[in-house]
């Protein structure tokens, strides 16, 4: 026993000479996320919406307020790519700008919401007793508290800058049921051996949660946090269709979308193209998101081989 | 096994029912605080036209109990008093609440037990199917059909639903899909062709709210599902010789569960927002039509009505997946 230092001291100085040998956790993270097709393209869309979003409005000499009186409801053309509404605006030039809008909404509140789930759930499962009491009842009103009357009250009244106050609503409201689920792996990750170790050699808290808990529970973030963008997007465009999301003269994809419902079938360019960007988008950060969770779950690689053998086992047993 | 198991959970139940009712209360009192606040009924009234004189308008807040002037804490106590015996106010036209609610009530529930219920069952057996055959092409098809769903909001769903079905209706000449409203009105016959053109009129709004469901379900337990086929207590119950579908079933999916048990109740909230677009769309009068009415029409006492009722439908879905997660999780019920 009163070697055990040494031996320590030993096996960590091997454990940093072993550490430098294989590729980093990041590397192989890259390679695995690369070779998943369907992410990298989900990527690459991404990538391109983004550019249009940012660049396209240089792209066009329409302002997305701009009206051309002598274009009403006009079909596409070289003139208006995207055909115009039905008071004479470029529907290219508006849906760009709402395009930009929805990325900037969505991504702030998914980024936010995740972010503040994964600190409130991982306290809470990690402390327990009154921490956890206390941050669960938070968790929970506000989960039944009905955060669409909050919105839909608040947000009509905000001019200008509101949509950063519109964001943060909206990601306020967005993080109880991930902190609920980070909370209760947060409770069994509390007595696994990695971290338990961790304590009795006098680990602060807040350091075992950022070093232990959380990374464990990365790949669920991960998943979370795309399908939160995703839906931080359904959200805004939903509360913008109602008239409580973003607010005029701003547009977005909700009040794009909410305008040219009515003429989906008539004048179907006000109505697809903001439509149709808006599920391309959503599409494109869920597929990353799926090809992150396969790249970052270390053991999704031995999976992904298993199913041969198991197929072989099983002709094998008929 | 043991047995104190069976008052264990008896007790751990009804200190979760104890709990919900607690919340419930004090998210009952933000919610009559928040709408009595922010919402501004003097304002409605005084936009009428012609402009009615000031002291209408404020015998007519003082008749319906929402007069800004009377302290909060005086309206809420008049408020709760009715609440208790069943009568949750006037509306702001000055017709009864509960009688609104009552209307309302079942529309909204039809359409959210039955598209939720549907589209969970499905979306649990669908995400776990995918997830025992990863990367294969059932897998991929599965995957991209629930990515697709996920990618389209409720209300764009429901419109496209709609317009499929008036496709299919102008390709058969006949109206075989109804999609307004809840029920053909002045429809003659007895209570089976009444009880079948609910049914039809009841599909195009769940399937807008089943599709969502299931699709998400679907992707949430085939990634919990995956994190449990990693692991080591599913070889061994394999090693032991149970076949690999009793081993999946028996381990596997109710493991898998645990983490999806606290999903089921708080997806309700976000299908209820979902449900106020399709009640919109499809012209049903329930709950989510009502809300958007009346914080239009600064309708203090209908918001909290709706919003007592969101909450209340939460709750009760929340008691539910205690329950799963009691009848799943052996931890639960003995900690």
């Amino acid at each position: 026993m009163a070697t055990a230092p040494e031996a320590l001291l030993a096996g960590a100085d091997t454990d940093d000479g072993l550490m430098a040998g294989p590729p980093s956790r990041a590397r192989v993270t890259l390679h695995r996320f690369a070779a998943h097709r369907t992410a990298v393209a989900g990527l690459a869309v991404l990538l391109l919406l983004f550019v249009l979003a940012f660049a396209g409005p240089h792209l066009t000499r329409w302002s997305y307020s701009d009206i051309d009186y002598t274009a009403l409801r006009s079909a596409p053309s070289a003139r208006h790519w995207w055909g115009t509404n039905r008071i004479g605006q470029d529907v290219f030039a508006q849906t760009v700008r709402g395009l930009q809008k929805s990325l900037i909404i969505g991504l702030l509140v998914g980024v936010a919401a995740t972010g503040g789930a994964a600190v409130v759930g991982a306290c809470a499962g990690y402390f327990g007793g009154w921490t956890d009491r206390l941050l669960t009842f938070v968790t929970d009103l506000l989960l039944i508290f009905p955060g669409f009357l909050v919105i839909s009250v608040v947000s009509p009244r905000l001019k200008g800058g509101g949509w950063l106050v519109f964001a943060f609503l909206l990601a306020f409201f967005a993080w109880m049921v991930t902190a609920r689920v980070v909370r209760s792996m947060a409770i069994s990750l509390r007595e696994r051996e990695f971290v338990r170790a961790a304590r009795y050699m006098g680990v602060g808290p807040l350091r075992i949660i950022a070093r232990h808990i959380v990374p464990n529970v990365a790949s669920f973030l991960i998943i979370d946090a795309t399908i939160a963008v995703g839906s931080a997007v359904m959200s805004e465009t939903a509360l913008s269709y109602f008239g409580f999301g973003v607010q005029p003269p701003d547009v977005s994809l909700g009040t794009l979308i909410a305008d040219g419902t009515g003429a989906a079938v008539t004048y179907p360019w006000m109505f697809f193209f903001a439509a149709g960007l808006l599920v391309v988008f959503v599409l494109a950060v869920n597929l990353v998101g799926d090809g992150l969770r396969d790249a970052i779950d270390p053991t999704s690689d031995r999976r992904g081989r298993s199913p041969r053998t198991r197929r072989g086992g099983k002709a094998a047993a008929r | 096994m043991n047995p104190e198991r069976g008052p264990d959970v008896l007790a751990y139940l009804a200190r979760r029912l104890g709990y919900y009712v607690v919340l419930l209360l004090v998210a009952v009192c933000l919610s009559y605080a928040l709408a009595a606040t922010a919402l501004q009924p003097r304002a409605y009234f005084e936009a009428r036209q012609p402009p009615p004189r000031p002291a209408a308008v404020q015998a007519q807040l003082a008749e319906l109990g929402i007069d800004d002037h009377t302290p909060l804490y005086d309206r809420f106590g008049r408020w709760a008093a009715h609440a208790v015996r069943g009568d949750l106010g006037r509306t702001i036209d000055d017709t009864s609440v509960s009688d609104e609610f009552g209307r309302r009530v079942g529309v909204s529930l039809r359409l959210l037990v039955v598209g939720t219920a549907a589209g969970t069952v499905a979306g649990i057996l669908a995400g776990a199917w995918t997830a025992v055959r990863q990367y294969r092409l059932s897998d991929r098809l599965v995957t991209l059909t629930s990515f697709l769903l996920l990618s389209t909001p409720v209300f764009l769903l429901a419109v496209l639903l709609k317009i499929g079905a008036i496709r299919i209706n102008q390709a058969l000449g006949t109206d075989l899909i109804q999609f307004t409203g809840e029920k053909t009105p002045g429809l003659q016959g007895g209570w089976a062709a009444h009880a079948r053109d609910r049914a039809v009129h009841l599909l195009l709004p769940s399937l807008s709210i089943g599709l969502i469901t299931l699709a998400t379900y679907s992707r949430y337990q085939r990634s919990t599902m995956l994190d449990v086929l990693g692991s080591d207590y599913l070889r061994t119950a394999q090693a032991k010789g149970l076949t690999r579908r009793r081993a999946l079933l028996r381990h596997g999916l109710r493991t898998a569960l645990i983490p999806m048990s606290t999903f089921f109740s708080y997806n309700f909230l976000a299908v209820f927002t979902g449900a106020i677009f399709t009640e919109a769309i499809f012209g049903w009068h329930g709950m989510g039509e009502w809300l958007v009415a009346s914080i239009g029409k600064d309708d203090v006492n209908s918001v909290v009505a709706v919003s007592t009722f969101a909450a209340v439908v939460v709750l009760l879905s929340g008691f539910v997946a205690d329950l799963l997660h009691a009848a799943l999780d052996p931890r639960v019920r003995h900690s």
